[in-house]
Formats: structure tokens, sequence, C-alpha cells
């Protein structure tokens, strides 16, 4: 059930309602009864001052909790903050874009970018090629093993990052681990005792593929929803016009499942690029410079060589990296998230 | 929701009604082919089966077999003999209960200060219209995107100058960040499914708003309140990082319980599966109640970190 349907659905019925111009505002209800109005002067100020009274409490624990953090994030990227600081002993000292410029001018940072970039880019991709290619093949399976699909994949939606890590840990490894028994019985393949963490690419990878297990069934299942949403006369019509398996997804179906696909894209960005337990709990709390992404980077110089202001310059510029990503993001959710 | 199966229907109905004549066309001159084809799908699908649920199986089977036949070079595929040892092992390698039930506290604590904040502005934002509406929701959805692990940095500062290092009290406070903004937007689509009118059709037979709320809105409410509840809940419970990084280990939570099976001299695998699979059960449980009805919630609001 995506949010383009429930938009569909919602609006069509809300237009014939009898009174339209009522309908529409909060204070409406309350001038037809001036009964209840009389007691309170001015009643489209009151009426506004109930969606306030009633947002204060949330806005109030947000600013809190991480508005504040936000603003300290931004200046502590301004400032020399390390363990003398943090005991108390110093105070904090503004040193402009001291803490950007080392950051920026590191080349270990740029391949740390670079590292994150492809490792998100790969996940994003495989995980939507994938998600889509068994949201396609769940329209043209028996119901059995629909149902047997569906149990696997909300099972491991449900999984706790934690323990999806811990079990990819076990199955991975190098003396033990299941998937080197099962690789080696392929002819030609000889990987027992070898171990997945030595290389930098290759330990990623399959930190990659625990993302992607992850993640494909949100995008399946989400994806199974909007395809209930294409019109099967449109498909139809379309292969009676002569188009191919190809051409009728490439111009029926990815159109009409098109919001749903760039909310999708943009929220996997938005979370691969955040991957952190997984890198982090995979080499047992100290990756390695070579498995090191922005998110384990901005930690490191945090709180293991116990800059703070650095990690929090990195953390900004991740941040702002996001920041594109982010408004296609609310672009589309505003545009299909019907905001009246 | 009623509306949405309407709207099912009527494409359904065109469906049959257009297309129905050349679709039987189609069937009639593929013949056995459909059958066939079917057939490969299904397989195809089976391999998707096993490719999915492979992890989760290797967890239960890992978890049930004795552990020296885990660390076996050749290891079996299917379970040979069932045993609890692991089970007890991993209940006795550190304490248990204690992170569990700090891992309620926390999660129950937080869920119901955040449904209570939530709900109503919730309300506010689908209910009511106001200037600055707009503005709010973008901030509430922007908010939503800010990655945990930029914020954790000035979080863990300023839960140091509170005092409220290795406090269960500042990991709740911690976890508002995220389950507040997605319990917003969350309960806001349940709210906006709910059709106006019967609020309003209570307040002309003489109901206050309030009153109309309670009665009328609240009840068809409620099962999308206690999927949200739920879902706030599990991510409450599944947070790793903050958990890691706010608590020491003697006041550490469930997810980080889970790091102590690796020790300087080896990891203890079969325990660890064990263990994993007390923590993973409940949680798929509850995932598996809730999904259907958080399925739109989600693609609405969107958070699973």
């Amino acid at each position: 059930m995506s949010a383009a349907e429930t938009t569909t659905a919602e609006v069509p019925p809300a237009r014939p309602s009898p009174p339209p111009r009522s309908a529409a505002k909060g204070g409406g209800a309350d001038r037809r009864h001036p009964r209840r109005d009389g007691g309170r002067p001015g009643g489209t100020r009151g009426a506004a001052a109930v969606p306030w009274a009633l947002l204060a409490p949330c806005l109030l624990v947000l600013v809190l909790v991480l508005g504040y953090p936000l603003v300290r994030l931004v200046t502590l990227s301004f400032q020399e903050f390390g363990q003398s600081q943090l005991w108390g002993f110093k105070p904090a000292q503004a040193v402009g874009f001291d803490n950007f410029s080392k950051v920026l001018g590191d080349g270990e940072f740029w391949a740390v970018v670079l590292r994150t970039v492809v490792f998100a880019a790969g996940s994003v991709i495989v995980t939507m090629v994938l998600g889509m290619l068994v949201a396609l093949l769940l329209q043209r399976v028996s119901g059995w093993v629909k149902t047997l699909v569906n149990i696997a994949l909300v099972a491991s939606w449900g999984m706790p990052v934690i323990v999806a890590t811990t079990i990819y840990k076990w199955m991975f490894d190098s003396d033990y681990g299941v998937l080197n028994y099962l690789l080696s019985k392929l002819p030609g393949v000889d990987v027992i005792g070898h171990n997945w963490f030595a290389s930098g690419p290759q330990g990623l990878a399959v930190i990659m593929l625990l993302v992607v297990w992850g993640a494909v069934p949100f995008v399946v299942i989400t994806l199974t929803a909007g395809l209930t949403q294409v019109p099967r006369e449109l498909e139809e019509a379309a292969r009676l016009d002569g188009a191919s398996s190809w051409g009728v997804f490439r111009h029926v179906t990815v159109p009409v499942l098109k919001p749903v696909l760039v909310m999708l894209t943009t929220l996997s960005v938005i979370w691969d690029m955040g991957v952190f337990p997984q890198v982090f709990v995979m080499r047992g709390g100290h990756p390695e410079a070579e498995f090191q992404l922005l998110t384990t980077y901005s930690y490191d110089r945090a709180f293991v060589v116990n800059d703070y202001g650095g990690g929090s310059a990195i953390a900004l510029l991740t941040v702002v990296l996001l920041l594109g990503v982010v408004a296609v993001y609310m672009r589309q959710m505003l545009k299909i998230g019907d905001v009246e | 929701m009623s509306g949405v199966s309407g709207v099912d229907g009527l494409s359904g109905m065109g469906a049959v009604g257009g297309a129905g004549t050349a679709a039987a066309g189609a069937a009639r001159r593929r013949g056995g082919g459909v059958r066939r084809s079917r057939l490969g799908w299904n397989l195809l699908g089976l391999c998707v089966f096993v490719g999915a649920g492979f992890p989760v199986y290797w967890m239960l089977d890992t978890a049930f077999k004795p552990a020296r036949d885990a660390i076996d070079p050749t290891p079996h595929l299917l379970p040979t003999s069932l045993t609890l040892d692991n089970f007890r092992r991993a209940l006795q390698i550190a304490d248990f209960w204690g992170p569990v039930g700090r891992s309620l506290t926390v999660s129950l604590t937080v869920v119901v200060i955040g449904m209570a904040i939530g709900l109503l502005a919730a309300l506010a934002i689908s209910r009511f219209a106001f200037r600055g509406r707009k503005i709010v929701i973008v901030g509430i959805l922007a908010v939503q995107m800010v990655p945990l692990v930029a914020m954790i940095i000035p979080i863990f500062l300023l839960l140091n100058d509170l005092g409220q290092y290795d406090k269960l009290s500042g990991l709740m406070i911690t976890y508002l960040t995220f389950v507040l903004p997605f319990t917003v937007w969350t309960l806001r689509g349940f709210v906006v499914n709910i059709p106006k009118e019967l609020e309003e059709a209570a307040m002309v037979d003489g109901c206050t708003r309030t009153g109309a709320f309670l009665r009328v809105v609240f009840p068809l409410l409620a099962p999308g309140m206690v999927a949200t509840s739920v879902y706030g809940f599990i991510q409450a419970w599944n947070e790793y990082l903050y958990a890691l990084m706010l608590m020491s280990q003697q006041h550490q939570t469930a997810t980080v319980w889970l790091g102590n099976f690796t020790t300087k001299h080896g990891t203890e695998y079969a325990p660890m599966m064990a263990g994993a699979t007390m923590m993973a059960v409940p949680m798929v449980v509850l995932f598996l109640l809730v999904q259907r009805k958080m399925a739109a919630g989600l693609t609405a609001g969107a958070v699973k970190g």
C-alpha cells in the first residue's frame, strides 16, 4: 500500500462533502455553533491557538533533543574540542575553519568519501534492482510460493540489525563459516579457510550483502503494493499494440511506479550512507582503515582520537553531502503525501 | 481505508470488463506454455525464499545443535540433534535479564511518551488548518532524515554536561529523537484516513470537538496507534549505537549484551546464535503482527534505521 494509493483514495470522497468551505478549515465547525463561540471573542484567533498548543510538547521535545545537538554539532565543528575540553580543564576555543581545512586537506578523508559513495551507490542499486525483480516475480508465482517468500522477507526485515550482523559474521567465519563450505562445493572453487575480511573491498562486499539482505524486503513489499496500482488494461493495451515485456515494463510499469521508486531510492541512499553498526560490529568495534566509511570515520575521530571538533566537522560534511538527496525525497513526499 | 479498497475494486472491475476477452484469447493461444512458465517462476521464487531465509534458518540451526557440531569443518545443513545447551550457556555467559529489563524500561517509556506527545502533534497537523502548518510538516519530515550517527558527538557531550551519561533517562531522551518524528508522521497518516465527515456529524449532533474525537476518531484510530507503538517499541529495542556509547558495561542493554560472546579468546558462536535467537524471535513476531498495518504508514513515514 503506497502513499500514492492513499492519496488517490483520500481526495475524491473529500470533494462532494456538503459544506466544502467549512470542511477545509478547522475553525469552521465552531462557527456553525455560536453557542460555543460566544465564550471566546475573536474565534478564529482562538482556533489558531489550539493546533499550536497541541504541537507545543512535541516541538519542545524536538528542539531540546534534536535542535540543540544540531546547533552544537555546527558550533563544535568550528572549535577545538579534545579531551581537556571534555573534562573541563580548558574552555573550547573557536578555531574558525581549521577543522574543515584539516579534514578536507587529508587524503584519507577523500578516500573515505569515495569508499562511502561507492558502497552506498552499490547497495542502493543492488537493493532496488533485486527488489524490483522479486516484486515482479511475486506477481507471477503461485499463491503458496508467494506466501513462503513473504514469510522469509518479513522475517529478514524484522531481524534486529545487530542480530543480522552477528549471523553474517558467523556465516562468513573463515574457519567454521558455512558459506566457505558451501562455495567450495561449487566446481573449481576452493575457499576453505578463506578470510573474507582480510581485504577491504571483499569485506565491504560482505557487509553490502548484509545491508542489501536487510533492505530488500521493504522495497519488495512497497513495490508489490505499488504494482497492484498499475492498471491491467494499460498493460494489456500496450501488449496488444505489440510492446515486448521489457517495453511494457519500461513504458507502463515504471512511469506509474515512479513516485514510489523515487521515494524508495532516496530513502535507500539516506539509509545506506548512514550504515554504522554493520561495519562497527563486523570489525569488532575497531574497523581497519580500509573499512572506514564516513560514519565510522567521524566516530573514530571523535571517540578514539578524542578530536570532537574534527569528528563533528566530518559528520557535518556527511549531512551536507546528503542534503541534495534529502531535498529530492522531501519534494516527492510533499507531492504525494497529500499535504492538502 | 474503505476508500482504498473501493479504488482497488474499481480498477479490478475495469480490468475484468475491458481486458477480459483479450486475456482469455491470450491464454488460449499460449495453452500449455502457461503452466510450464508458472513452474519456472515458482522454482525461481523458491530460490528467493531459500536465499532470503537461509541466514535466519542458519541462526536457528546453529542455536539448537550441540556446540561441537557447530564447529564441524563439514557442517550439516539439516539439524542433527536438538539441544538447549547453547541457550543455557548464553544465559550464564553474562547477565541476561538485567539488560532485557533495562531495554524494556527504556523502550516502553519512550513509546508511551512518544505516543502521548506524538498523537497531539499528529492531530494538530492533520485536523487543523493554521499558518505555519506546512513548515511544521516539512520540519518533522526533515528531522527524520538527519542521520543519527552524525548526532552522536553532540548528544554525548550534552548528556555528559547534564550528568545523564550512563543513565537510563539519558538514553530515553535520546531515543525520543527518532521515535517521536516517526510517530507523528505515521499517526498523521492514520488520522488523515479517517473521514472528517464522521467527526463533523458527531459535532452536528451536539458533541464537543473533544467529545467527537474521543467517541468517534479515537476508536477508529486505536488499531493504528497499537501498530505505531509496537513499531516504535521495536525501533527503540533494536537501537545499538547510542546504547553502546551512552551506557557503561554494567548498565548495558539487550542489543549490546550480544557482544559479550566475543572475547579475546575468540567467539563462542553456538551460544551467540542462541542469544541472537532469544533477541530476534520476540521482535520478529511483534514485527509480523504489525507489518501489514505499518506498510501504509511506512511508505508515508518511512523510518527504518
